[in-house]
């Protein structure tokens, strides 16, 4: 059956090119050299010869059993500390097309930082996830947010139960089950508790989740909440995925054989770390030829993929109903924040009345609900613009210039050619901290990542395409990223672009998994 | 040379070994080539089904419904409906009500200078964050409001989460990890559990506010750090406590946890959610109420950070706080009229400190089925908010609490309260409880 569908649906636009070997070898010394310095280091503080600036315990409480243990902490102190001045920049402006950053320096090798008062301004955001360009300030949806924001006030203090259903939160469950074609929405305040307090209420003991093995952290620990027996599949794989449901509904549960008393599939829509779609049309049709249920957490691709902006599901032309719960999040493409399920109705009312957050935890704030209306009315063009219309075009263009210009230059990019997420490979783990600070000298924000969210030796620089991005901004981006790319040699790609790769099926994913 | 010649001598007989050995080794021999040539014995597995009796296993595999029916008329199913902003005077389904439901102590809902500030950062902002704050979602709005919280309660860091459920839940695992153990209250809040579930850690529970049964629960723990001393020097311990509870509406006894802190090493995590801007003299929660110092800690946050209007209006409701440290003193007067205003209702008693501003309302005698109450306790709802009061029943998750509260009615004072209101309010109950409970 796994063969036919690749006919189907093209896929050619995936690669995921191979480490090549020097490299690797390269970046494992890095990570020796690093590690002999950091015990070296370590020894220094111990003895006093250099200042140890990490977080002590008060007088009183010496003799506590100490809160992190010395290994625990090995990589923080001697690796992520020196390259820290890459993450958590703080900005002072809309996180548009153009962002403002402030200034900060430090003296003693990033373990405390000095603002300097002064603001770098202008700089290219390719770090945020502004997918459809809806972070702004001024506009449609910012007059719409700042009338509620006087009208409603800014809290509602009180559970969706309790007294906190407005019926601003109604109407905009009721746009959000229109625009994804699904019979009926629920919202939640955060993306990350949308799945980490709802797949518990979906799946229990006796159940079995079948995961992807590049899962968002929020989707692991749902799973791992639920209780059920959880099996990793490999990423995207479909050929892993059919066994895995084949011997679970044979073999029955481990030790007792006794039948699951249900399956459910969790994939992504979009892997941000990767770049890749998930492969639907085939999820859905070994979901339905095993009867397992479809787990689809939308996060990076509502709003971003599709013709029409609707998510993966229309970017292959497919049936939402097929979908049985379709999650995702409206911070990245609507400019607000918080998270929705979206299914039948028997599942979104089993959700009100089951659901952690619609009991204990507070609704969503008015503006922001406001927010998430007007911007998906422009994208589905009911507020009588073509606006929404243009920016998922022009979404679709940058990301497949950017994509054609980047793999040109000779750089290994991952992913599907479609997907607004482009990752770069770094490898090297002393280019991660050089890249990120060469791009800011010279006005360009990126985001780089490195172990633990990635695989030890695939360290990358992530960026993200959006609407709001010229095609000038795009090309001074690109002129930057080729500089510093000559300068820090990270133009590895020695192949063309390769057809989509089925990865050879490994065995060892039967191994039991520990959580 | 003689020796090496004595040597082969002794080789060249044969040793008169003992018979019993000869006979052993004999028996060993036949032992093994027994086994070599026996058939090898394999444990019967499902792996010998032919293809076409998978097949049919597969066709004939039914999944449960994904969810589970919920009756139309299932309490929870319907939500109230506020149309409006729900302030003081909120409109509940359609009708004008005094809000004694939601949770707005100091009235900062509805508060001019917080919307303006709010505003003010729309206009700056824009709504959302489009990132975590790894990746350029940290603004300098959200370092000000830490930094202000952790001048105003007096510790060396704070750290903001997007959501309020979330905190808890995501700090306790990041500190306690599997093999650590957690001493925690009985009557600790649902998002407590979660963070304990998730964190893989021992847990023991102790009676609500008893001391006592804490101190013996750690005594014990003690004795078996005795046992194995090397273990115990790696094992943290942590006891989780709230400052005012939210299920119960009473106060930790802090100076005592405080004492048993140092005298038995253990860390205590304190969940102030209710007690922040209600308890002590400025509002600074619990410790401030009974004059004890606090901790320093840091934590870890990996989802989309908080919008910045709702940080800058944080910001600006703290220095309202800050200004007028009158409105403390003003809402525990209310607290304490409400208190005694709702004793000698009929058929009901009031669960809660004099100072709290969360009340429960519990039946006194219960009917046997939680069911019965809760519908009785909605009728008495229902009743007031067609009298144009609003309130609220205190939800659960039935079967996912540790220690289910009994059902009861949340009542909750707020400093834009009158006088008047309140007396309605507690007239309104009364009639209600007469009526109804008779």
């Amino acid at each position: 059956p796994g063969d036919d569908f690749g006919k189907e649906y093209l896929f050619i636009g995936s690669s995921f090119e191979e480490t090549p070997l020097l490299v690797a070898v390269l970046t494992y010394m890095g990570y020796g050299i690093l590690t002999i310095f950091g015990y070296l280091r370590d020894f220094l503080r111990d003895w006093k010869i250099e200042r140890c600036h990490i977080a002590r315990e008060r007088e009183e409480q010496r003799d506590f059993v100490p809160l992190y243990q010395d290994f625990e902490n090995f990589y923080t102190r001697n690796l992520y500390m020196r390259i820290r001045d890459s993450w958590n920049r703080p900005i002072c402006s809309v996180p548009g097309a153009k962002v403002d950053l402030v200034e900060r320096v430090s003296h003693d090798y990033n373990w405390t930082f000095d603002y300097t008062g002064r603001v770098v301004g202008g700089v290219i955001n390719m770090g945020s996830y502004n997918y459809l360009g809806f972070a702004e300030n001024t506009g449609y949806c910012a007059e719409a947010a700042a009338e509620v924001t006087m009208k409603y006030g800014v809290g509602v203090a009180s559970t969706r139960q309790e007294m906190g259903n407005l019926d601003r939160h109604e109407e905009m469950e009721a746009l959000v089950a229109k625009f994804l074609g699904v019979e009926s929405a629920i919202a939640f305040g955060m993306g990350f508790a949308t799945n980490s307090m709802n797949i518990p209420a979906l799946s229990g003991k006796g159940c079995l989740i079948l995961s992807d093995e590049l899962n968002h952290a929020s989707l692991v620990l749902g799973a791992r909440l639920s209780g059920s027996t959880i099996r990793v599949f490999k990423h995207n794989n479909m050929q892993s995925l059919e066994k895995m449901l084949r011997d679970a509904i044979v073999h029955g549960q481990p030790r007792t054989h006794r039948p699951w008393k249900k399956i459910l599939i969790l994939v992504e829509g979009i892997y941000s770390m990767e770049g890749s779609i998930v492969r639907l049309p085939e999820v859905i049709a070994l979901k339905k030829r095993f009867g397992a249920y479809l787990y689809l957490d939308e996060a990076h691709s509502i709003g971003a993929l599709g013709p029409a902006g609707r998510g993966v599901v229309d970017y292959f032309g497919l049936d939402p109903r097929d979908v049985d719960v379709m999650m995702g999040t409206f911070t990245k493409s609507f400019g607000a924040a918080g998270g929705y399920i979206g299914g039948r109705r028997e599942l979104i009312d089993y959700l009100r009345v089951h659901s952690h957050s619609a009991v204990y935890a507070t609704s969503m704030s008015p503006p922001v609900v406001e927010q998430i209306i007007t911007s998906m009315k422009c994208i589905m063009g009911e507020d009588g613009t073509t606006l929404g219309e243009f920016r998922v075009k022009r979404l679709a263009e940058n990301t497949v210039y950017f994509r054609r210009k980047m793999t040109e230059m000779g750089f290994i990019i991952y992913g599907n050619s479609d997907s607004p997420v482009v990752p770069m490979m770094l490898y090297l783990p002393a280019k991660i901290g050089a890249f990120g600070r060469e791009m800011l000298k010279r006005n360009i924000g990126v985001v780089v990542v490195g172990f633990p969210a990635t695989p030890i030796i695939e360290s990358r620089a992530r960026f993200c395409i959006s609407a709001a991005h010229t095609k000038d901004m795009l090309d001074t981006a690109l002129c930057v990223i080729s500089e510093v790319g000559d300068l820090l040699q990270v133009k590895y790609s020695r192949h063309r672009r390769l057809p989509s790769l089925d990865r050879a099926f490994d065995h060892s994913i039967y191994d039991e998994i520990q959580d | 040379m003689s020796q090496l010649a004595m040597d082969l001598e002794c080789a060249n007989f044969s040793p008169q070994a003992p018979a019993y050995h000869l006979i052993l080794e004999g028996i060993l021999i036949l032992w093994i080539v027994r086994l070599l040539f026996s058939k090898t014995y394999k444990l019967q597995e499902r792996s010998d089904l032919t293809e076409k009796e998978k097949e049919d296993l597969i066709e004939e595999w039914q999944p449960e419904p994904l969810v589970p029916p919920v009756s139309k008329d299932h309490p929870s199913m319907n939500y109230d409906i506020v149309s409006g902003p729900p302030s003081h005077n909120i409109v509940v389904n359609g009708k004008q009500c005094i809000n004694f439901a939601s949770f707005n102590f100091l009235g900062l809902l509805d508060n001019e200078r917080v919307k303006q500030k709010a505003l003010a950062s729309l206009k700056k902002y824009g709504v959302g964050t489009c990132g975590p704050r790894g990746f350029y979602g940290t603004f300098d709005v959200h370092l000000e409001l830490e930094d202000r919280l952790a001048k105003f309660m007096r510790t060396e860091e704070a750290i903001i989460y997007s959501y309020g459920f979330a905190t808890i839940a995501s700090a306790i695992p990041a500190y306690s990890k599997r093999g650590d153990i957690v001493f925690v209250d009985e009557a600790a809040c649902f998002s407590i559990q979660k963070g304990l579930q998730a964190s893989r850690s021992f847990i023991k529970y102790f009676k609500h506010n008893d001391m006592e049964d804490l101190e013996r629960l750690l005594k014990e723990q003690e004795i078996e750090d005795q046992k194995n001393p090397r273990k115990a020097r790696v094992t943290r311990r942590f006891v989780v406590v709230e400052g005012l509870y939210i299920n119960t509406a009473d106060v930790c006894p802090l100076p005592a946890l405080v004492k048993l802190k140092y005298k038995y090493k253990v860390r205590i995590f304190l969940e102030e959610s209710m007690s922040f801007g209600v308890l002590g003299e400025h509002g600074r929660g619990v410790t401030e109420h009974f004059g004890v110092n606090r901790l320093s800690g840091q934590g870890y946050c990996f989802s989309a950070s908080l919008p910045p209007m709702l940080a800058a209006a944080a910001i600006e409701a703290l220095n309202i706080m800050e200004e007028d440290p009158d409105i403390f003193s003003v809402l525990r007067e209310k607290c304490e009229q409400v208190h005694k205003a709702l004793q000698g209702t009929p058929g009901m008693k009031v669960l809660g400190e004099s100072y709290a501003p969360a009340l429960h309302l519990q039946l006194e005698s219960s009917s046997g089925s939680r069911e019965t109450d809760v519908r009785m306790l909605r009728r008495i709802v229902d009743y007031c908010l067609e009298k144009q009061i609003a309130l609220t029943l205190a939800r659960y998750l039935d079967k996912e609490e540790r220690f289910l509260p009994p059902p009861s009615i949340r009542v909750v004072v707020t400093v834009e309260q009158t006088k008047e209101d309140i007396d309605r309010a507690a007239s309104c109950i009364r009639e209600a409880a007469l009526s109804i409970l008779k």
